[in-house]
């Protein structure tokens, strides 16, 4: 009876040294668990604290490990399991690159304003969007623009942050 | 005030290493390390062993820290020297020994520049250490040395290495003392919380069959620890069985101990882990030598654990009652509330399951047949234990037949006299650490039960214990084969011995003499016991070459992947039919 694998956000506050990006991936290559996103930015500079935020998959048991063995690492101040404990908001921005003329170019404009996205970057023969939003809708929006010239996509992986007032 | 200016970083490095409390390093020299020798050079207050590889260093420095509770010091070159300490380090993890090995490196501004005996040594020994530091500024040079021996030694301990590029070593700046340096935020938890303890403990109190099960966490605690673990197992009448690394956390002698669990475990101890209903963990990990298959790993119990390391508990295997602290700390809690309990140890179902024990214990799984002229090896070390018993003395190991032979037949009434590589099973590991072990108790008797093709495995450091006169004694239980590779080959590869057989061993009676040492061997069993006094009463070190039969097995045996009730006891015990092909994937 295999349990059922989940999807969590994690948020993480490290010692901003080198190597801790380093000892996080380690720990999840040495021991097999998924990466499907990684953030990590200097969040307290007086403090030099950074802070990570991963989403990760596995049954609750592989969850539980991962977040006691990131609790383990000696720069880790702090692991919290956003999508377990209280409600949080999770974004990601992407950069979207779409070539093309005519009327699929329009077309590419009309969704880009369904979505709320930018335009950044605008030549005769392309366009850059700008997207921010859930995963979600930055997945259906790039499926959107596929059939439309999709040429090329970066993407900055999930930020998340507990709601209500109190910090992490 | 500690603060004195202008010292060197070398200076520094060995006035912060005094003001730790260490009074040994294991070491060995080279061009990056040079501004640190030329300091201790100058100085008589640290004391330094010259060991003949790097690996017998940090093997040394484990077996000082196994036998005393302190952290273990080590100082290697850069390059080679880093790379040559890695097997230590990762060996020092697995066993949760404190260590703090001081690697040398190139110069900051060269680093990255492939530059003569560089290697990234942060890098590679990222995942074997518990933490490592690369110091490159010597401001943060005395903060971080001491910071380095602060998480060696706390929580969990734990193997930390301090990269010191030679620059760093060669340039002056300002000595901080110890005081205060505790790392910024790493505080492991001691004491649990209590409304954790109260059910664990409420449980146990209506247990029918309950077993404790303890490990080396107990061992780390400390002997306090051990004094606790001791009092709830006779308060509660319980049985008790050790792990591997848990052996001498609760007195061998005692009648409710049970022996050793897992693969090469006692029948009793591993039925009563099948069959217990209540299960009280306590520093130890699951691990898959004494789990056996997992999906039947004693199904039916209501399992408690008590660990300081979070991620120890519900790896493996999932628990029920999980507590979170030393384990000193939770069995005194846990103590105060079984004495306010007033539990009885005399109830109606113990004394079932102590008959149930009792009728396990009859098999007496470990006996053997000591017959012939060919010395058995199970005889060997149960006359070494005999003979040597009430003595003060340490046994390391090697890894392989002879070690759970050891593990078996050696008695310990005490914590931290017997050092083993458990969970890496590092071959070559037991002769250093023995080594390190008689550093650490000049007076005691250090005994090293090796095989002979572990025993090869770092047999220089035979030069180290001749200079230092270091009387340590090498038991070699020869017989002629990787024995456990052999075993299982014969268990799990159709007797096809591939490889495990040691051919053009050396003479170790000459082997022993050319390098000062007094080398010994025995043949016959009935001069085991003369051979086994001679290496006691020489003066100085002793190779005894122990010849015994080559093709013994260790039983019983739960073989990899089986489950606990599935043991073979013996040559002649059911057979294994049908676990072939497991074991050989399992490894």
């Amino acid at each position: 009876m295999e349990a059922a694998v989940e999807r969590h956000t994690i948020s993480l506050l490290v010692d901003n040294e080198a190597g801790v990006l380093a000892r996080v991936i380690g720990l999840f290559s040495g021991r097999g668990y998924n990466i499907e996103s990684l953030t990590v930015a200097e969040v307290d500079k007086s403090q030099t604290v950074s802070r990570i935020n991963l989403v990760t998959s596995g049954t609750p048991m592989t969850i539980e490990q991962i977040k006691a063995q990131l609790g383990r690492l000696v720069p880790v101040h702090k692991v919290i399991d956003l999508t377990t404990g209280a409600p949080h908001v999770e974004r990601e921005l992407a950069l979207v690159k779409v070539a093309g003329r005519g009327e699929e170019r329009v077309e590419s404009l009309r969704i880009a304003d369904i979505f709320r996205a930018r335009v950044v970057d605008a030549t005769n023969e392309s366009f850059i969007f700008e997207i921010s939003g859930s995963s979600d809708k930055l997945m259906a929006f790039i499926k959107l623009m596929e059939p439309l010239g999709l040429v090329d996509i970066s993407r900055t992986g999930v930020v998340a942050i507990s709601r209500g007032m109190s910090p992490l | 005030m500690d603060e004195t200016l202008s010292q060197t970083g070398s200076e520094i490095l060995i006035q912060a290493l005094l003001d730790q409390g260490v009074d040994v390093l294991f070491g060995y020299p080279g061009g990056a390390v040079l501004p640190i020798y030329d300091a201790l050079f100058q100085q008589n207050e640290l004391r330094h062993i010259l060991v003949r590889h790097e690996a017998g260093a940090v093997h040394a420095g484990e077996g000082y820290a196994r036998s005393t509770g302190k952290v273990g010091s080590v100082l290697v070159t850069s390059g080679p020297g880093a790379t040559n300490i890695v097997t230590g380090l990762a060996d020092a993890l697995m066993d949760s020994v404190p260590l703090v090995c001081l690697t040398g490196q190139v110069p900051t501004a060269m680093i990255g520049n492939d530059a003569f005996q560089e290697a990234d040594t942060v890098g590679i020994t990222r995942p074997c250490t518990k933490h490592n530091y690369l110091v490159k500024n010597i401001d943060d040079l005395a903060r971080i040395v001491h910071e380095a021996y602060y998480v060696a030694r706390s929580g969990r301990p734990g193997p930390v290495v301090v990269d010191l590029p030679k620059d760093v070593l060669i340039a002056t700046g300002r000595y901080v003392g110890p005081a205060n340096v505790e790392h910024r935020t790493y505080r492991p938890s001691i004491k649990a919380e209590p409304e954790r303890v109260a059910p664990a403990v409420d449980l146990m109190a209506r247990a029918k069959r309950p077993l404790f099960y303890t490990g080396g966490g107990i061992i780390n605690s400390g002997p306090r620890a051990c004094d606790l673990l001791t009092e709830l197992v006779r308060l509660s009448g319980y049985p008790i069985t050790n792990t591997l690394m848990g052996l001498g956390g609760y007195p061998a002698s005692d009648g409710q101990f049970l022996g050793m669990l897992g693969m090469h475990g006692t029948y009793e101890a591993n039925m009563a882990m099948a069959e217990c209903d209540v299960m009280i963990a306590v520093g130890a990990r699951f691990d898959d030598r004494v789990t056996g298959r997992l999906s039947d790993f004693s199904k039916g119990s209501t399992k408690i654990h008590v660990d300081i390391d979070p991620s120890s508990i519900n790896k493996n295997v999932a628990v029920d009652f999980p507590i979170v602290g030393d384990a000193a700390s939770v069995l005194e809690d846990m103590i105060a509330l079984w004495k306010e309990k007033r539990v009885s140890s005399k109830r109606d179902g113990l004394a079932e399951w102590w008959r149930q024990i009792d009728a396990w214990r009859a098999k007496d799984c470990l006996s053997y047949e000591q017959k012939g002229e060919v010395i058995k090896p199970q005889y060997a070390i149960q006359r070494l234990y005999e003979l040597t018993k009430g003595r003060d003395v340490y046994f390391t190991t090697e890894v392989g037949q002879h070690q759970m032979w050891a593990a078996q037949f050696l008695k310990f009434e005490t914590p931290k006299h017997w050092i083993t590589s458990g969970g890496l099973g590092t071959m070559g590991f037991g002769f250093p650490a023995a080594m390190g072990v008689q550093v650490a108790h000049p007076d005691a008797l250090v005994i090293d039960v090796a095989g002979e093709a572990s025993f090869l495995m770092n047999m220089q450091e035979l030069s180290t214990i001749s200079q230092y006169r270091l009387p340590v004694k090498v038991f070699i239980v020869n017989n002629q084969y990787m024995g456990m590779v052999r075993q299982w080959q014969e268990f799990f590869h159709g007797g096809r011995y591939s490889e495990s057989y040691m051919d053009s061993l050396p003479d170790f009676v000459k082997l022993a003499e050319s390098f000062g040492v007094t080398g010994l061997r025995v043949e016959r069993p009935d001069e085991v016991d003369d051979a086994i006094r001679r290496m006691i009463d020489t003066d100085g070190a002793v190779l005894l070459d122990v010849r015994v039969s080559p093709e013994e097995n260790v039983f019983p045996m739960i073989p990899g992947g089986a489950a606990h009730y599935e043991m073979k006891l013996g040559p002649d015990g059911a057979a294994m039919g049908g676990r072939e092909e497991d074991g050989m994937v399992l490894v």
